[in-house]
């Protein structure tokens, strides 16, 4: 099935008086990796945000698995989710941070089975079973019980993806997953995205990594002050750049 | 390697053979005078009190007298319990002020700013004098005495202490809390954690490693500071003293013998202090050293390498 997962339409958001979306339209359909890229402060990361609801819209659109984001649509009137309801929706939804976010105080393994035990209630044997298959698929069967602070940057990252995969998403969301990585360690991280991707996993990624979204993305869209102001096929977009801005940034980054 | 028909100068001399030089550490003459004044201050005050008219036996004879004993026991038992109602009321109070409900928030908040902001001996006083203004204590419906009966001094030393110790833990509690990155609650809401389970799993576990070393100093305190209930007349360490030296005049010997104790009690409580927190540093790169490695470093002779 080929249907869409996210669909965005005109989605605003405000920070005070700044407006940090101005007008999203995107459309990301089963099995596309969708690439964001953009200038910092462009708003790439606030969308991708919202598209997991840790931050509330303002405005516009927004549908993901089928649901709209935080919302309940009855008649013409729009009710607003209470936590449970959004956390259940969340879980579909697996993210991976710019600064990994694991959590320091548990092992790798703990890290991955969190999910699956805490929130899905599934026994512990089989969470750890799985952790185990998703930790080999990371190339990381062997750090199980290490603790986050003991492994490099991109070790934790590739822990960070594992820990998302563990809720069985439908959706994965990445948050400029190599920017905080030293340069040695961004390939580590990217081979495990771009292997997820040959799997069929609908991924969006924010990311600087121009490389990444030529070679993987199948959709690529260029965020400036809240707009989309180029959307296409990468090789199209990187290569033929219509917009006067996106030419400007990408003479900048490529 | 080639001779040279030289003349050693003093910087050949130090490259050529340094590994046979000895090397003369600065001599610090003022430090050596002034501990050495220092030193004969305090030998000035131990010579005072060791010819003062104190009997010393004394201190040792009533170490482990009964009263004492009980007194101590008291003490133990009205730090503890009020320590375990500060822990609940402070945890709380701290989750309440994190809360989204501006009712529980302001609740929580006015309840810091009330018990920090008043004297403990005075809210002691307050507790223990209650039944003048309420003489009843009814729950509707489950329970009724006269609150004589109810505010006993122990009651009213526990509630005192307890309350007014909730409300420093609040704010530790609360530090703790507000420390832990809130990219931790974001990665627990990405899984979808809730908000409630993402406090008991994820920050309050990681708050506990900047809570519990502050705890333990709270609790060592508030082991001190349980000898304001003799104000109170609850029978513990102080007033269990002050019963004995009221009959036989022995004052300072006693005082001696309490402050015996509480060093006793407040050294065996660091200790334990000190193992809680190595076993709550999982995870960390940086280990707190041991006592144990602490004083043999402190103890040695040699400088730590």
């Amino acid at each position: 099935m080929t249907g869409p997962v996210v669909v965005a339409e005109g989605v605003r958001k405000n920070f005070g008086a700044a407006k940090v979306l101005q007008g999203i339209d995107v459309v990301v359909t089963q099995g596309e990796v969708l690439c964001i890229i953009g200038p910092s402060g462009s708003g790439k990361s606030t969308f991708l945000r919202c598209i997991n609801h840790l931050e509330k819209i303002d405005g516009g659109r927004l549908v993901v698995n089928g649901g709209l984001v935080g919302y309940r649509q009855r008649g013409d009137k729009l009710y607003e989710l209470r936590d449970r309801e959004i956390v259940k929706e969340r879980q579909r939804i697996g993210m991976v941070f710019q600064h990994f976010n694991l959590f320091p105080h548990k092992t790798v393994l703990e890290n991955v089975i969190e999910g699956p035990v805490q929130v899905k209630k599934e026994s512990r044997a089989s969470a750890t079973a799985r952790a185990r298959t998703l930790l080999e698929r990371v190339g990381l069967a062997h750090r199980a019980d290490a603790y986050p602070r003991e492994m490099s940057g991109g070790q934790q990252q590739r822990v960070a993806i594992a820990r998302a995969l563990a809720m069985d998403p439908e959706l994965m969301l990445f948050d400029e997953p190599t920017s905080a990585l030293d340069p040695e360690l961004v390939g580590e991280v990217l081979d495990v995205m771009k292997d997820l991707a040959r799997s069929g996993m609908t991924m969006v990624v924010v990311t600087h990594e121009i490389g990444f979204a030529r070679e993987v993305g199948s959709k690529l869209i260029f965020i400036d002050e809240g707009r989309v102001v180029e959307s296409g096929p990468p090789r199209e977009v990187l290569t033929n750049p219509r917009n006067a801005r996106t030419r400007a940034f990408l003479s900048k980054v490529l | 390697m080639p001779v040279i028909e030289q003349k050693p100068s003093d910087e050949q001399s130090v490259t050529g053979s340094a590994a046979k030089l000895k090397v003369v550490a600065v001599r610090h003459y003022g430090r050596w005078a002034l501990g050495l004044v220092v030193l004969v201050v305090l030998a000035a005050i131990v010579h005072a009190f060791a010819v003062a008219d104190i009997q010393y036996s004394v201190v040792w004879e009533y170490f482990a007298e009964p009263t004492i004993l009980a007194g101590v026991l008291h003490t133990l038992l009205l730090t503890l319990v009020s320590m375990a109602l500060a822990l609940v009321l402070g945890v709380l109070t701290a989750v309440m002020r994190q809360s989204h409900n501006p009712v529980l928030n302001w609740v929580g908040t006015g309840y810091a700013w009330l018990f920090r902001g008043t004297p403990l001996l005075v809210q002691l006083l307050i507790w223990f004098n209650l039944s003048l203004i309420f003489k009843t204590f009814t729950i509707p419906g489950i329970y009724s005495n006269s609150m004589n009966a109810v505010m006993t001094p122990f009651v009213a030393a526990l509630l005192g202490l307890g309350v007014n110790e909730g409300a420093y833990i609040s704010e530790i509690v609360r530090g703790g809390i507000l420390s832990v990155d809130d990219g931790q609650r974001e990665a627990a809401a990405a899984i979808g954690m809730t908000r409630s389970k993402t406090m008991t799993r994820i920050v309050l576990p990681q708050a506990l490693r900047v809570i519990v070393p502050a705890l333990g100093n709270e609790f060592i305190a508030l082991l001190k500071y349980s000898s304001l209930a003799y104000a109170i007349s609850y029978s513990e360490l102080l007033n269990s003293a002050n019963k004995i030296y009221t009959a036989n005049f022995m004052v300072i010997e006693l005082l001696f013998t309490v402050s015996l104790w509480y060093i006793l009690l407040t050294t065996v409580f660091t200790v334990l202090q000190q193992v809680l927190e190595r076993r709550l540093s999982r995870g960390q790169n940086r280990r707190p050293p041991s006592l144990r490695s602490r004083l043999t470093t402190n103890l040695s002779l040699r400088r730590p390498r």
